[in-house]
């Protein structure tokens, strides 16, 4: 492979892997926490009709308008779960479920329409996402990478999910507290004047719009995996927040890249003709990687539940 | 330590005449089910209160509504004399233990620092200052040594410990405690009595949600007895009377008392 290669190629789709990887991780550790683990799934399921009709109404793949969309779509979704839930006076499990599921169906619906109108949009890259798609057509030579202006042209998909993981740095690190304390214990939270409330709007919007930077690298599917896996592996490794938080971009990290290289790579080790979607290995790794954590943790790992039991065992 | 804790304290002293907390035709619905039905109550403004009833009687209720935690259908809450949302930083709450995630990664200390996120405002650092505050009220109750442990590592008491020094912390006037006493430890409850003193002691007004009738005249010195709205308030000894007892919790009431 020549540096050309590398860096028209693999170089932007590994940094939108990186960043799609790390927005992920940041997000999810207050997911996990809170046990909302599974509205990151509802959300980017939720999201797919906004997504599509914001591509629809652009004609193109442009960010805001998807953006855009998706928080309409969210709106709407929890809207419709109130509705759900008060009109047919279900629980909100079970109210979640319909409304997440009818409108990742509608969402379906309105690609296949879509493609019959031959638009650029299909069902594989949204449901799979299209890393292999991104491609960087500017400099040439590792040498050209040390020029600041050319990273400007770094392709859309790698920049915008560049900027989300810095906003989303940022307002984590600014609200820490308020994240916690919202997260920990909400009826003090609002005792205290931090309103819990906005703060799980705020991480449902966050989570929106992660799940949309996020989709066209990993897929609207797979960005589950991504929001779960770093941020649940931490949680097992460690009982301080801080580290928590600083471990599981370190693990998303190593998942993106590390997916990556092995879905390029593995196939054609094994005597394969085709690397396998990449979203696919990056989600397999994160998995791969949470299993040994469940496995191994010092404290939390089943093997040192079990020697612990056994410990006791000896000592009754 | 005591000192310091009041050299912190930024709380104008409290105003002649008003009551810490003025209840008024408060009705209270969960799903359309009322569960408090039209409660006035003026709570006294010293000594320690407690707010006995049967089970569903609305009193977690009744201090999560004065807390702005539910919203009421009606009636108003005012502390000392102004609408709750006006005092915040005059209110304290220990939710009841059972409420938390004790798995959650924070240590004790963490957890006592939260406390002062009300002090320390929006999008704010948790300054050295706050930090040793909060330590300070931790070591009030026992618990120094045990400051960067994980909470789910701790005891029964000592996470009720560690709940009451986060609300030590908050340097509140008026404290809402949701059954501090039950189910703890001689260690604790005895940590507990003392602070509940202390905070009484200090003009700090505490009204405790407490279901152990025997001991209400031992440590309290006001108590309201509610069952949906308030059958009867004042001193233990001419409120606790068997027919009290009984409108409050039927016919097995007075056998509450042994």
């Amino acid at each position: 492979m020549s540096a050309q290669e590398f860096i028209a190629i693999d170089l932007p789709a590994l940094l939108a892997a990186l960043f799609a990887c790390l927005s992920c991780a940041l997000v999810g550790n207050f997911l996990v926490l809170r046990r909302q683990s599974l509205l990151g799934d509802a959300v980017s399921h939720a999201v797919l009709p906004g997504i599509v009709a914001g591509f629809l109404v652009a004609g193109s793949r442009e960010t805001i308008p998807m953006v855009v969309g998706a928080l309409g779509a969210a709106l709407v979704a929890v809207l419709l779960i109130e509705l759900v839930r008060r009109v047919g006076k279900v629980e909100s499990g079970a109210a979640m479920g319909v409304v997440f599921t009818g409108l990742f169906a509608l969402g379906v619906l309105m690609i296949e329409q879509g493609a019959a109108r031959s638009v650029d949009l299909d069902a594989d890259c949204v449901l799979y996402g299209q890393l292999e798609d991104v491609i960087w057509l500017g400099p040439t030579r590792f040498a050209d990478l040390a020029d600041p202006a050319v990273w400007l042209t770094l392709p859309r998909e790698a920049m915008q999910l560049i900027v989300v993981f810095a906003i989303g740095l940022l307002l984590v690190w600014a609200f820490f507290k308020e994240l916690t304390i919202a997260s920990f214990d909400p009826g003090l939270a609002d005792t205290v004047g931090v309103s819990s409330a906005l703060v799980q709007t705020a991480l449902v919007v966050l989570t929106a719009v992660v799940t949309v930077a996020a989709f066209e690298a990993v897929g609207s599917i797979l960005v589950i995996a991504m929001l779960i896996c770093p941020a649940a592996t931490a949680r097992l490794l460690t009982d301080r927040l801080g580290t928590q938080m600083r471990l599981s971009l370190l693990i998303g990290g190593v998942t993106g890249i590390g997916g990556y290289a092995l879905g390029a790579m593995l196939p054609v080790w094994l005597g394969a003709e085709n690397a396998v979607n990449a979203a696919g290995s990056i989600a397999t790794l994160g998995g791969v990687i949470l299993t040994l954590a469940i496995l191994f943790a010092p404290r939390y790992g089943a093997l040192a539940r079990r020697r612990r039991d056994a410990d006791l065992g000896m000592e009754a | 330590m005591l000192q310091r804790l009041r050299d912190l304290d930024f709380m104008p002293p409290r105003e002649a005449g008003v009551s810490p907390l003025v209840v008024r035709d408060l009705t209270v619905a969960y799903h359309r089910t009322p569960v408090l039905r039209r409660v006035n109550w003026t709570a006294p403004s010293s000594g320690l209160i407690a707010v006995c009833g049967p089970n569903g009687a609305g009193k977690s209720t009744l201090i999560k509504a004065c807390l702005g935690l539910v919203r009421p259908l009606a009636g108003t809450v005012e502390v000392f004399g102004r609408p709750l949302a006006r005092q915040r930083r005059l209110v304290g709450y220990v939710p009841q233990r059972e409420s938390v995630d004790w798995e959650f990664p924070v240590s004790a200390l963490d957890v006592v620092a939260m406390g002062r996120y009300g002090l320390i405002g929006w999008g704010r650092r948790v300054s050295k200052a706050h930090r040793q505050a909060a330590m300070d009220a931790l070591d009030r109750v026992g618990l120094a040594d045990l400051a960067d442990r994980q909470i789910g590592q701790l005891s029964g008491g000592q996470q009720q410990r560690v709940f009451l020094a986060r609300a030590l912390a908050q340097e509140a006037q008026l404290y809402f405690m949701d059954e501090p006493l039950a189910g703890v430890d001689a260690a604790t409850e005895q940590a507990v009595l003392d602070v509940l003193r202390e905070l009484d002691a200090q003009g700090r007004t505490v009204i405790c949600v407490h279901h152990d009738l025997q001991t209400v005249a031992d440590t309290f010195d006001h108590v309201l007895l509610l069952n949906g709205g308030v059958v009867a308030e004042g001193s233990p000894a001419t409120t606790l009377t068997p027919d009290n007892l009984r409108a409050t919790y039927g016919a097995r009431g007075q056998g509450l008392m042994g």
